[in-house]
């Protein structure tokens, strides 16, 4: 990869697309393989992209995920329409989930996602408002 | 322990993902809630589930887990199966229980994973 190269991929989420919802994260993995990114750490953009992507799909009215591969670092920008956090710390805590129970049936609603994404980044950044959206920003150093 | 051998000691049908049966297991998760399964697996490791959608199948690959087993007799459909057969990620049927499936492999030395994976290990 050319050290001022970058990839720059952008995927649409549909709110409750459960078909297609793991998609994105699953085309990013293929890329970060095929560039030689070490296992571990597509590992920990993968699972960034998942949750991120998953939660749009659960718990918003749809947004966008944008991943730019770089040549040192991947930068997952995720930003959805909305409804929005009312407590940011609150949903950040482990086993906090408000997912109802089709979709813990679905094998979501352990209340990890955002701890997980917050674990596996160098950086994690979430603002969010009600009646606007949420956003995150995550960055995944090679090192 | 390699997957091939869980398929015995398990008594198991292989719905997909006979070309990856030689995957050595090194621990294996018991979970119905996927995050949990990506807080707590590091690698080589195989997932017993009673979820069957196509959910896990992207859990699995996100997670690089070695495997999948379904326990109680609950089999994917066929989308499931597609899925994981072109992503190599071997799909197993047992008809025995989440708990004695789970019991079966830890007597065989297999271990959970209770350990949180921390930044630095993953
Ligand atoms: N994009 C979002 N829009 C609105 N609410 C959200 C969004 N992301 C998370 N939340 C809220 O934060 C809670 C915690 O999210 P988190 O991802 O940690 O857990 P979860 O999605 O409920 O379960 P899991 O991720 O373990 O399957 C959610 O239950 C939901 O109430
Ligand atoms: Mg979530």
């Amino acid at each position: 990869m050319n050290s001022r190269q970058a990839i720059t991929t952008e995927f649409k989420l549909k709110a409750g697309d459960f078909g297609a919802a793991g998609e994105a994260s699953s085309q990013i993995k293929r890329i970060l393989q095929q560039i030689g990114v070490k296992a571990e750490i597509a590992r920990r953009i993968a699972i960034s992209a998942y949750e991120a992507e998953m939660n749009v799909i659960i718990h918003s009215m749809g947004g966008i995920m944008r991943i730019e591969i770089l040549p040192d670092r991947t930068d997952i920008f995720v930003e959805d329409d909305g409804p929005g956090i009312a407590d940011v710390n609150l949903a950040m805590q482990e086993g906090y989930s408000t997912a109802p129970d089709h979709i813990r049936d679905m094998g979501f609603g352990a209340g990890m996602g955002l701890p997980n994404m917050a674990r596996c980044s160098d950086e994690f950044e979430i603002s969010s408002e009600v009646g606007v959206g949420t956003k995150i920003h995550m960055v995944i150093r090679y090192k | 322990m390699k997957l091939v051998e869980v398929q015995t000691v398990l008594r198991s049908e292989v719905l997909c993902g006979w070309e990856n049966l030689d995957r050595e297991i090194v621990t294996a998760c018991g979970a119905d809630l996927m995050s949990d399964v990506l807080v707590y697996t590091k690698e080589r490791t195989l997932l017993l589930t009673g979820l069957t959608n196509i959910q896990v199948v992207r859990t699995a690959e996100v997670g690089d887990l070695m495997g999948i087993i379904f326990v109680r007799g609950k089999r994917p459909g066929p989308e499931v199966i597609e899925m994981a057969r072109v992503k190599g990620i071997p799909l197993m049927l047992t008809e025995l229980s989440m708990f004695d499936a789970c019991g079966i492999l830890h007597l065989k030395g297999i271990r959970g994973c209770s350990e949180r994976v921390t930044r630095c290990e993953l």
